[in-house]
């Protein structure tokens, strides 16, 4: 069996699984936040069970409209607060304490090796990135989940993508992760989970590997996973003190395909409004100028991201008629980055910097677009109204992009700007 | 049986445009409805309320996981979607608040925008009234059957906890 099927076999109690078949599986850890968990909060009490299944098990994470934006927003937070307080869950992340889900839940450890995991969040993917079976639900699956512990799954049938070669000076893995979506398509991996291995891999740190594994639901994928190596272990065990068992794909382990990709050739990738598998190499991109650079969310706003970008922007400004956001992806990364002097710099170049939120990502609040703007963004998505206005544009790049763009005014491969 | 006029749409259908991330404070599906489909066409509330079968290419409902999509299209009057293939958190969510989803397809060539559809979702069947022809779906799982029948997953949970 590889990976996922393992997780999947071992948490329903069964000694094989294989695609296609539906099991019920146990659930590890549930997550749920500001826009999913109200919904999640009323089903609950339409279901009318008392006590949730496991309040060690369930966390809650503040995080899309933070701090509350409006009044209707205040009143979902405060849904939120008080059944946390009710049912006595102390995994619960309030305004300025976690930051927002995807990195606050390995952050804190409760993302752990062999787990099941399921979040009323489609990116819950990012955490096959530690080698957990992990998959977004909505809100009712995820008050049936805090009624039972348990879930249906279909087994998905896999497809490994081996990885060789090493990236080029300011190429990263969201210009990998890109590139491959761009080949994938929207839905090539539609009902399939996504297994990354290969030498390039092993060589990727957890923030690169998180990245990765967030964006496989942007062609479909049920789940990304990779196999736990020293790298996760390490990370893990500094994270928390629970135990775990971790999995492996054994080596007679069935995939419906395997993909051999070399990156030795990638350059820095950019995917085009208004599809995420519109993806193109920088050097083939027409002249694009920008209004509105954003550098956060679960997919990009980790330390290393900033410290790249930091790296490209250091001494510089942002081109006049140009704004640039910046927002670290936790309250971790946020006090991190403030050690390292790296909001000094986004300051000073000009950016406007803030506390851990996700912010103009999904088009809630902070940094909207108006009709007609174009907008860079390290984020996830560029669907048509994702960030404001339907008649904007975002295109996707990597953090160093999105810098090296904002100092221009238009996309810019990071590789032009080096002395 | 499922009646109604088709609406079509094409690939890649993601949640954001069936219902813009500005909305998701709503909780209300009778203020959600009034936001269905915004992102592509925000005259779609008018053209569903008297009850409409959305007709739609691969991937419907990709992107966010967000359960007030397949609730605003629910309380717009959307009685069922049928498309090609539906992206897997939607396909779940669709069925947990009790709005049928069957995959189907070839269904982009088969409907026309506006043609007269009935569906029997047991069977799995589906007859196109203004072009006089049948064709079949993939039928739904018996368990999946049942949530539906029960009218979502809370109420088929209510009525196996008892």
């Amino acid at each position: 069996m590889n990976i996922t099927e393992k997780i999947l076999a071992k948490t329903s109690g069964k000694k094989e699984v294989s695609p296609e078949e539906i099991v019920e599986a146990k659930v590890d850890m549930a997550m749920m936040h500001d826009l999913t968990g109200p919904l999640t909060v009323e089903s609950f009490q339409k279901i009318g069970v008392k006590k949730v299944w496991n309040n060690k098990r369930i966390v809650i994470i503040l995080d899309h409209q933070v701090p509350a934006e409006s009044v209707r927003s205040a009143e979902l937070h405060e849904m939120m607060r008080n059944f946390a307080k009710e049912q006595q869950i102390d995994n619960f992340y309030d305004v300025g304490k976690g930051g927002i889900c995807h990195q606050v839940m390995p952050e804190k450890g409760y993302v752990r090796p062999g787990n099941l995991i399921v979040g009323a969040d489609s990116h819950t993917c990012t955490y096959g990135a530690l080698g957990a079976f992990a998959t977004g639900i909505g809100s009712t699956e995820m008050a049936a989940v805090l009624t039972t512990g348990t879930l249906w799954f279909k087994v998905p049938s896999v497809i490994k993508i081996s990885i060789a070669g090493s990236f080029q000076k300011f190429v990263t893995p969201k210009d990998l992760i890109l590139h491959i979506i761009g080949q994938m398509k929207a839905d090539g991996a539609i009902y399939k989970g996504v297994e990354f291995a290969g030498p390039t891999v092993r060589n990727m740190s957890v923030d690169g590997r998180l990245t990765m594994c967030n964006m496989v639901v942007e062609m479909g994928a049920k789940n990304g996973i990779i196999e736990p190596d020293e790298t996760t272990l390490n990370y893990v065990k500094s994270r928390t003190n629970e135990p775990f068992n971790s999995v492996k794909s054994d080596s007679d382990a069935t995939y419906e395909d395997v993909l051999n990709l070399d990156i030795t050739d990638l350059e820095p990738q950019v995917s085009c409004s208004p599809s995420v598998d519109n993806v193109k190499p920088i050097s083939e991109l027409e002249e694009v100028s920008i209004d509105q650079a954003f550098l956060g969310s679960c997919t990009n706003g980790r330390l290393e991201d900033l410290r790249l970008a930091a790296e490209v922007m250091k001494g510089r400004k942002i081109k006049e008629g140009v704004r640039m956001i910046v927002i670290p992806a936790s309250q971790e990364v946020y006090h991190q980055a403030l050690r390292e002097e790296l909001f000094e710099i986004f300051a000073k170049a000009g950016a406007y910097v803030s506390s851990s939120t996700c912010g103009p990502c999904l088009g809630g609040h902070m940094g909207l677009l108006a009709p007609g703007e174009i907008c860079i963004s390290a984020s996830n998505r560029n669907f048509i109204g994702r960030m404001g206005s339907p008649k904007a544009h975002v295109y996707l790049a990597s953090p160093i992009t999105v810098a090296a763009s904002a100092l221009t005014g238009k996309i810019t491969d990071p590789r032009s700007l080096e002395d | 049986m499922i009646t109604g006029k088709a609406i079509k749409f094409g690939d890649n259908i993601d949640t954001d445009v069936i219902l813009p991330g500005k909305h998701l404070v709503l909780t209300d599906p009778v203020e959600l409805a009034k936001h269905a489909m915004a992102g592509l066409d925000p005259t779609f509330p008018q053209k569903a309320q008297n009850g409409a079968v959305i007709a739609a290419g691969r991937n419907f409902g990709c992107g966010s996981s967000r359960e007030q999509a397949p609730i605003a299209l629910k309380h717009a009057g959307v009685k069922c979607v049928l498309a090609e293939s539906f992206a897997r958190i939607f396909y779940r969510n669709a069925i947990n608040i009790g709005l049928p989803v069957l995959e189907c397809p070839g269904v982009s060539s088969k409907v026309g925008d506006g043609d007269e559809l009935a569906v029997n979702l047991e069977a799995g069947m589906i007859e196109n009234r203004s072009k006089n022809s049948t064709f079949q779906a993939t039928k739904l799982p018996a368990f999946i059957m049942e949530i539906l029948n029960d009218g979502g997953l809370i109420e088929h949970l209510r009525k196996n906890l008892k």
